[in-house]
């Protein structure tokens, strides 16, 4: 089948890239988490409960929705924090991008290791700007705060059109579709890659890190 | 088109399309709240959360909702909406939204209502969620209190988008396909807030609502892995799906219209805008030839002698630029600031973008803004009436002390000089008075 893909480009000031990447990240987990499933003897299932929290950015003008679940904060958290460290050591004009990639895994024989097959794909590219002055940093609070907004409406909108999502498994595959660590949600199995941009717009760097737990290669 | 769908599945589908509708009012309603909302996740099913979702249900709405539904449901031609409005502590309103769940005609036959029905409503919920923190009421409700509340109202009928102005905008949330039609949930928002002058004669009823208690279905949270051949849906389910209410009870759009105070449904009340909500928080109920007859008037400020052309920022690229506040021209009205101390701005650009604005009550100065309080930044709205921000700004220009106004303090001094030589001779004439008076102090 094949990977859809969907970019979503903003430009902001250092201070809110933190932000902005949060609220798009949570946005999309939000919509690709479940409640955990509980496996019952006859080949059923039930699904827990997902709660959700609003939070308000401190440097935008904008407040977004997450899944309740600190864990999955703390691990997107992490993920943001990595990527923003590697744009500002980098020495480039501030432009990267970083990928929420949605994949199911497909077990093969050994000594082959499982394939991980991407399903969908959310690349996010960031462009870091120098404001001069508090006017401007004003300005840019709310025009990012709109801005968000539409990548919102951009997101939602791409999740409904309903397209392929991976079939629910069996008590015994739940591992290949589901990342089943967290203790109160259950988000798809993801993974979430970037990239730095050097001024010439090649990217210089690519940084792979697998922030869940995956198979070991044998 | 039914005929393919079982009665089972008919009536599952039925009762999702009844819920999904209750909860996306509870999720509208609760986002222009004015507060963060907060829920738990819990990894075992408690069978009350629907669309395995924990969306709080606070019984007024849902009250509300079904009073407004009469055990109908969304179907084509006859939609669920619900209208968010702002109303400033004068009485003037504006209607700033209305969210719309609509069907129609086009139907997926094909498709599974137990299972990918529901999992898409639940999709579609979350996607509500997202999207109300998105459109501009929502800073508008978080911002509300002492000037302005918001209101909402549901109704059941035909979509009127008449009262949102020139220019709205549409956002849709999303769809689901059923078997009996597409389910179509979307928003129209205003996008000219320019705040004209509308108080109709209103009746006010009094009383709350008693809370009526609705023993709530459990939903269905199992679902089976086995093939569609052997799909069952064990789970408990209660009694009867409906609730019929009277049907004489707001079923028609035009009934009447009647709005709901957010603050006072939850009970969370500060004593800030107490006067407003004794106002407003019953029902209110103005008749349709009441609305026709309204007279729009539009309102000029204090001290102005004829409305000028100005330059608003709406036409500046400011984002919500209608919100930006008359800082400055406001100040003359504010007994706390002396005319000339104040220091008048060269175009309302500038007195958007300090943070300084004057606490005045919103959209009675000009004609194409509507006042908001800006709030300081990490300041809570706590319990005391005068806030951080109100109280920093009534005291950043307190008046000047008379004696170190230099034109008084000219004035007595010249009248003082001149005095002098009549109270030397006075005093002279009665130097015996004064050397007596010595005496008696030794």
């Amino acid at each position: 089948m094949n990977c859809r893909s969907e970019v979503l480009e903003v430009s902001l000031e250092g201070r809110q890239v933190d932000e902005a990447l949060l609220a798009l990240l949570h946005t999309i987990l939000l919509h690709r988490s479940t409640g955990k499933f509980h496996y019952k003897k006859e080949g059923t299932y039930s699904i827990g409960t997902v709660g959700t929290q609003d939070i308000d950015c401190d440097f935008i003008d904008f407040t977004f929705v997450r899944v309740s679940s600190d864990e999955l904060d703390r691990v997107i958290r992490k993920a943001v924090a990595e990527f923003k460290d590697a744009l500002g050591n980098s020495g480039s004009d501030g432009m990267g991008q970083i990928s929420l990639e949605f994949y199911q895994k497909k077990k093969s024989r050994w000594p082959f290791s499982d394939e991980c097959i991407p399903w969908e794909v959310w690349t996010i590219k960031v462009n870091v700007v120098n404001l001069a002055n508090e006017q401007e940093r004003q300005i840019c609070r709310e025009k990012v705060g709109e801005k968000l907004g539409e990548k919102v409406i951009n997101i939602v909108e791409v999740i409904n059109r309903h397209e392929y999502l991976p079939k629910m498994p069996t008590q015994s595959e739940v591992d290949n579709v589901f990342d089943t660590s967290l203790k109160d949600v259950q988000p798809y199995l993801y993974k979430i890659t970037y990239q730095i941009t050097d001024s010439l717009g090649t990217s210089v760097s690519t940084t792979m890190r697998r922030l869940i737990k995956d198979t070991l290669a044998l | 088109m039914d005929s393919d769908l079982s009665p089972q599945d008919r009536k599952d589908l039925d009762k999702f399309i009844k819920f999904f509708a209750l909860k996306t009012v509870q999720v509208i309603v609760q986002a222009r709240l004015g507060e963060k909302i907060c829920t738990r996740s819990s990894s075992s099913p408690t069978g009350s959360d629907w669309f395995t979702l924990a969306i709080k249900d606070i019984p007024e709405v849902t009250h509300e909702a079904k009073k407004a539904l009469a055990g109908q449901l969304p179907s084509i031609g006859r939609s669920m909406c619900v209208e968010i409005s702002l109303k400033t502590s004068e009485g003037d309103s504006m209607e700033l939204e209305t969210w719309c769940l609509e069907m129609n005609e086009k139907c997926e036959k094909d498709i599974k209502v137990s299972y990918t029905v529901y999992t898409r409503l639940s999709l579609l919920l979350k996607s509500l969620l997202a999207i109300t923190r998105v459109t501009p009421a929502y800073k508008l409700s978080r911002k509300q209190g002492h000037d302005y509340v918001i209101l909402y109202r549901i109704y059941f009928g035909d979509v009127q988008l008449s009262g949102l102005g020139e220019g709205f905008q549409t956002v849709r949330v999303g769809i689901v396909g059923t078997p009996i039609g597409t389910l179509t949930l979307s928003c129209a928002y205003r996008t000219n807030l320019a705040l004209m002058s509308s108080r109709a004669p209103v009746e006010e009823e009094g009383g709350a609502y008693a809370g009526v208690e609705d023993s709530q279905e459990v939903c269905t949270t199992s679902f089976s892995t086995s093939p569609p051949s052997q799909m069952a849906v064990p789970g408990k389910e209660g009694g009867v799906p409906q609730v019929l209410l009277q049907p004489s009870h707001g079923t028609q759009a035009d009934h009447g219209r009647c709005f709901h105070h957010l603050r006072g449904c939850c009970g969370c009340v500060s004593s800030g805008d107490a006067d407003v909500l004794s106002r407003s928080s019953e029902l209110k109920s103005a008749s349709p030839s009441d609305v026709l007859e309204t007279t729009f008037t539009r309102k000029v400020g204090a001290f102005v002698n004829k409305p000028t052309t100005q330059v608003t920022t709406a036409s500046l690229d400011l984002p919500f630029a209608a919100f930006a506040p008359k800082a400055y021209d406001l100040e003359e009205n504010d007994p706390m600031v002396h005319p000339p101390a104040s220091p008048t701005p060269s175009s309302p650009l500038q007195g958007s973008l300090h943070s300084q604005s004057s606490s005045q009550s919103g959209g009675q100065a000009q004609d194409d803004f509507v006042m908001v309080d800006f709030k300081p930044a990490f300041s809570k709205d706590d319990l005391l009436p005068m806030d951080l921000g109100t109280f920093y700004r009534e005291f950043q220009n307190p008046p000047q002390l008379a004696s170190l106004s230099i034109d008084i303090s000219a004035q007595s001094m010249a009248e003082d000089l001149d005095s002098l030589p009549e109270k030397l001779a006075i005093y002279e004439k009665n130097i015996d008075e004064f050397d007596a008076f010595v005496d008696t102090l030794q």
